[in-house]
């Protein structure tokens, strides 16, 4: 008898409580936010598709070794470059050297499952995680993204 | 007032849009509701508030095709929801919202309003059995089972009230508790019996009609997560959206009812300016606690539902009537 009625009362205070939680939230402010008209800021560990960090001059700090090509578990990364001959002064004569710049850096974002081995990868720190997520297309051609046409639409 | 046509026309239309309209906008204040406490703003486009939010649901349902399944009863598919809706506003008719906005006093308001609340369960077992779903007829199997076996203390307490009161007019049952809160039925103090289980039976009405009205966490006949939708699972366009308003215009009834019974009605707490707004604030109280239960507690099962009636709401509520019987003979 006497647990059929302590059963009772522990329920009844059980469920007051339970109460008492929600009616404190339905005070507190709301946290979500109206998503199309609004958005949060993403944190800075967020991983989006990868993007060209560039120098001061504007131009990528690439220096197309393609060691993330190589990284890369899925292969959806692929780049070009062309070797451009400059001149540079070691120890009062002219030497003339070549070096390689990037001319095309395709990333297939349909493939990309967000492991991040290719900025692991770079001896250079050129590759950068984005913050975007407004990511959304019915074809798939959008989301072969030319990273250096972004780098150069950013600068603009 | 005379029982003039024009009356009587008066009374049914003011008692169909005050069942329409509290149905309509329950629904924005529960998904509101549901917004705060799971701290988001619930629905807001819709004009200031979201108050453009209902009319646009009832446009939405007024427009899509009433679907009958195959080999389903025709007749009690579509009788079902005009069912669940009619009752609940017969039952207005006999409310008194204060001394002089009532349709029609009657000295059996209370046995009127019960009669009208079980042909809830009919409605209900009426719409799953006729649709010819296996998931509708469990639904309404389970619905039946648990509307009958809370009718049970729910009338026991009632009866309680009409033996202290010694009336069964609505009415009568308020100008009983008038002059302060500490009248009113929920206290022990009512006319010197000290009937300290009063809070008890009021707890019991209370948790009754959330039972009846098939509210969550008593929501067994439409339990999504083993029976789809339950009984109304069939039902598409307006029949959908007459189950939906007759459940919300029980739940204003259930509201009302404890109102009357254990509240003191339009009365005021202080003894001050008597009058349909201290109703109306009751009511919208008690509905505002319904939803707030509903967003607070996860369903329970039928066999916990079955068990806290039998063995919990029915000996307790019986002990309290001999107790009443006891306490009216000796004082």
């Amino acid at each position: 008898m006497s647990t059929y009625f302590s059963e009772i009362f522990q329920g009844l205070w059980s469920l007051i409580i339970g109460m008492s939680i929600t009616f404190r939230e339905f005070f507190s402010p709301v946290v979500t936010v109206p998503y199309p008209f609004k958005t949060i800021k993403m944190s800075s560990r967020y991983r989006g598709h990868i993007e060209l960090i560039e120098n001061e001059d504007g131009t990528p700090k690439c220096v197309a070794c393609g060691m993330c090509q190589r990284g890369c578990p899925s292969g959806c990364i692929s780049l070009a470059s062309k070797s451009v001959p400059y001149e540079v002064e070691v120890k009062g004569e002219i030497k003339k050297k070549k070096k390689k710049v990037l001319t095309k850096y395709d990333l297939n974002f349909t493939t990309c499952s967000l492991c991040g081995q290719c900025v692991e990868s770079c001896n250079f720190g050129a590759l950068e995680f984005s913050r975007e997520y407004n990511l959304a297309s019915t074809r798939k051609e959008d989301f072969h993204f030319d990273l250096l046409q972004r780098l150069k639409e950013r600068n603009q | 007032m005379s029982l003039t046509l024009f009356n009587v026309i008066a009374a049914v239309i003011i008692a169909i849009a005050f069942a329409a309209l509290n149905a309509a906008y329950l629904v924005l204040a529960e998904r509101r509701g549901a917004g705060r406490i799971q701290r988001r703003p619930g629905p807001n486009v819709n004009g200031p508030f979201g108050i453009l939010q209902p009319p646009a649901d009832g446009l939405k349902l007024m427009a899509k095709q009433l679907v009958i399944p195959g080999g389903a009863d025709k007749a009690l598919f579509m009788v079902a929801p005009v069912l669940a809706m009619v009752p609940a506003i017969m039952s207005f008719v006999t409310i008194p919202f204060s001394e002089l906005i009532i349709a029609r006093s009657m000295n059996i308001g209370v046995l009127m309003i019960f009669a009208f609340a079980s042909l809830g369960a009919l409605a209900i077992l009426i719409g799953g059995w006729g649709s010819r779903n296996k998931y509708g007829v469990m639904a309404a199997v389970r619905a039946v089972s648990q509307n009958i076996s809370y009718e049970v203390p729910m009338l026991i307490t009632v009866i309680t009230i009409v033996m202290i009161s010694g009336t069964m007019d609505l009415k009568e049952l308020v100008h009983d508790q008038a002059g302060g809160f500490w009248q009113w039925n929920i206290w022990p103090f009512h006319k010197g019996l000290y009937n300290i289980l009063m809070p008890v039976s009021f707890l019991i009405f209370f948790i009754c009609s959330l039972a009846e009205t098939n509210r969550a966490p008593f929501d067994l006949g439409e339990a999504e997560s083993e029976l789809v939708a339950g009984f109304h699972m069939e039902y598409g366009s307006m029949g959908f959206g007459l189950f939906f308003m007759g459940e919300y215009a029980n739940i204003v009834i259930g509201a009302c009812l404890t109102t009357i019974l254990f509240l003191g009605g339009w009365g005021c707490p202080f003894g001050l300016f008597p009058g349909v707004w201290w109703f109306l604030l009751k009511i919208y109280l008690l509905i505002f606690t319904f939803i707030w239960i509903r967003w607070t507690f996860p369903r329970t099962t039928i066999y916990g539902l079955l068990n806290l009636s039998w063995k919990i709401l029915v000996p307790i509520s019986l002990f309290n009537l001999l107790l009443t019987a006891g306490l009216l003979k000796v004082f």
